[in-house]
């Protein structure tokens, strides 16, 4: 490995050398202009809801990060962290402990990451069509285990535990900070990492080098699983309790935050950081809106209208790079 | 040397798209899917008492054409190598367009022309986002839906719409010839449609950029104005099913389109078309909304709790790709 010192250098430089995506400079000028224009948005408390809202959403768009980076797309993780989050709270009821109620989610999740892994590695199925074909299978699990009804929480443990802050922090940020720190180590700073960026890059050429990269593509669905299912607890701290539809939908603020921050859905190209910050101009522009008074039916047009617009300068600005290359 | 190559290599490509041998190999998927058709049909005939009953064959058949209808256009968009997502939720905002017309005492062949231009024109802006911008279809049309359900939300307000023309809900619970109205009209896009598709240069057009969109370039075929006419349609489609939902349950919602997308998706899929494009058929299209309509009717009648649904769609989805990649491993093996 010590050969490849240089190489690894060279790419790198090469890799930071890319311009920064468009999000960055997004979410800058939107949070500067919600300083200025919207009264309440700089408050401390502010910034602390403002984390709040999208610790989960963090949880989420990590590892589909890594999903899209390797030319895939998981549908299922709404439906499947709706799933955990009953299959948690229904875990509590019985009156296990909470330790043991997230490590059936977290297995639950993994479970169905392992499906979908399977489908889409070893027989090559599109990754769309399996995961859209899970994430029915979760939510019609998820709805028949609880009749469509909430499942409410009988102690109070874990809303005290969502409620528990560290200096100010609150747990959940915590959380969705550790899962940044773990998924940039694993993406960073491992091989199964650098597998990641090859399977989405080549995979080809992963399998002539001798790597085994269906077990390492499998795993990369299976880590997907398991955040739906460490999220969960989130999902149910929230509320105190878990409704069977509660986090559909939220796939796709994943898939949009993830693209937002410049992750490409070809070629293995992107970076972690990017969809942090495309979590965080979400949850800045959704809470700036709400804070201005205006309805959430236009909020929800215009995170899609953001989404749009970004994509649309990122690829004028990347095709003209290829013609000043040309 | 490397001009040789390139060359040789799209015409390899080009070879993939025989059309001599995607009408031989065709009948069979579609064989295979009538099979499973009567096998369900058959488990369920002896399973229950009311299924093999015409008020019950005709009620699936109205289900599958109503499925039809939205499915249809996005049919077209995937055969030509592109994907709309937003379909569900431009039926949503032009049902509730034209109940709001209808609401204001506005006539429903005004209402019926409200909806229609709306979702066509919904469509017509993805297919400009998708080749005048270059926007992957999967993105630009997700956009899309946010932007539109958003709409939906926004013009309903949390509230609903109901109570229509007797005219007008004839569209969607009408009979003609004890045949429900919209039966005829998916009959109608699926005659119409598979002559465009299969006769007409269009649609070999159409089957030739999701084939190979470079290799179609350079054969002279206009892949924009191509690509902008079947995403116009999907909208159209999404339109004239909004229509006859709207006319047949009687009432407008802004999460009325929802539950439909994964349905009209799976049936495509499981029609045996592929996500990149270049394989499928509106008939098969049809066969994977009878199957779904059948599926979703067995349920029913077995008392099976509506809750397990989406379960069942989904699984049936995957059963769906996962036999036809094991017999495309077979049919590569054998050969």
């Amino acid at each position: 490995m010590s050969g490849d010192g240089k190489q690894n250098s060279k790419v790198e430089a090469a890799r930071r050398k890319r311009p920064l995506p468009s999000i960055m400079w997004a979410s800058a000028v939107l949070a500067v202009a919600a300083s200025i224009g919207v009264p309440g948005f700089a408050s401390r408390a502010n910034v602390a809801d403002i984390g709040l809202q999208i610790a989960m959403l963090v949880m989420i768009a990590m590892p589909m990060t890594l999903v899209i980076l390797s030319e895939g797309l998981d549908l299922s993780v709404g439906a499947l962290l709706s799933l955990c989050g009953v299959v948690f709270a229904m875990t509590l009821g019985t009156g296990l402990g909470m330790a043991a109620a997230l490590l059936t989610a977290a297995a639950v999740g993994i479970a169905i990451g392992l499906v979908n892994g399977a489908l889409i590695a070893r027989l090559g199925l599109p990754p769309f069509v399996v995961t859209l074909g899970t994430l029915g299978i979760s939510q019609g699990i998820a709805l028949a285990l609880t009749d469509g009804n909430a499942v409410v929480v009988g102690t109070p443990a874990v809303a005290q535990l969502y409620a528990w802050s560290v200096f100010g922090v609150p747990f959940p940020v915590l959380c969705a900070l550790a899962a940044y720190a773990a998924t940039h180590l694993l993406l960073y700073h491992t091989k199964f990492g650098t597998y990641v960026f090859a399977i989405g890059g080549n995979r080809e050429a992963l399998v002539l080098a001798g790597v085994n990269a269906r077990a390492f593509h499998v795993a990369i669905y299976a880590l997907s699983g398991l955040f739906a299912g460490l999220a969960a607890l989130l999902l149910v701290g929230r509320m105190n309790a878990a409704e069977p539809t509660s986090a559909i939908g939220m796939e796709f603020d994943a898939i949009a935050a993830v693209v937002l921050g410049g992750t490409s859905f070809e070629r293995g190209e992107g970076g972690l950081f990017g969809s942090l910050m495309g979590v965080v101009t979400i949850g800045v522009l959704r809470n700036a809106l709400n804070l201005l008074g205006v309805e959430s039916s236009l909020q929800v047009v215009s995170v899609g209208m953001l989404v749009l617009l970004v994509v649309v300068v990122d690829s004028v600005r990347k095709s003209r790079v290829i013609g000043a290359q040309a | 040397m490397s001009i040789q190559n390139h060359s040789r290599s799209l015409w390899s490509q080009m070879g993939q798209f025989d059309v001599r041998r995607r009408v031989r190999e065709e009948p069979a998927g579609l064989i295979s899917r009538a099979i499973l058709i009567g096998a369900i049909a058959l488990a369920l005939t002896v399973a229950t008492d009311g299924f093999a009953t015409s008020a019950n064959l005709l009620n699936v058949l109205r289900q599958a054409s109503m499925m039809f209808l939205l499915a249809s256009g996005l049919t077209l968009v995937i055969l030509s190598g592109g994907f709309d997502l937003s379909i569900a939720a431009n039926m949503t905002l032009s049902a509730c367009l034209a109940a709001g017309v209808m609401k204001s005492g506005g006539s429903p062949v005004l209402a019926v022309a409200a909806a229609l231009a709306c979702a066509t024109s919904i469509g017509l802006l993805n297919g400009l986002a998708v080749t005048f911008l270059r926007l992957p279809p999967f993105l630009a049309t997700y956009g899309m839906l946010w932007v539109v359900q958003g709409l939906a939300y926004h013009y309903m307000g949390g509230s609903e719409i109901f109570g229509f023309p007797e005219g007008f809900r004839a569209l969607g619970t009408g009979f003609w010839w004890r045949v429900p109205l919209p039966v005829y009209m998916m009959l109608f896009v699926l005659i119409g449609g598979t002559v465009v598709t299969a006769c007409l240069n269009f649609g070999r057009e159409i089957y030739a950029i999701g084939a190979n969109a470079e290799a179609a370039r350079l054969s002279g075929i206009p892949v924009r104005r191509r690509r902008i006419a079947v995403y116009t349609i999907s909208g159209l489609m999404a339109g004239i099913a909004a229509i006859v939902f709207l006319a047949r349950v009687n009432a407008a919602d802004s999460a009325m389109g929802e539950p439909v997308l994964l349905p009209a998706i799976a049936a495509i899929l499981i029609g045996g078309a592929s996500l990149f494009g270049g394989t499928g058929s509106l008939l098969g299209t049809v066969f994977g909304c009878v199957i779904l309509a059948v599926v979703i009717d067995g349920m029913n009648l077995l008392n099976l709790n509506a809750n397990w649904q989406p379960l069942v769609v989904g699984a049936v989805l995957l059963i769906a790709v996962l036999a036809d990649a094991l017999g495309r491993r077979h049919t590569e093996k054998t050969r």
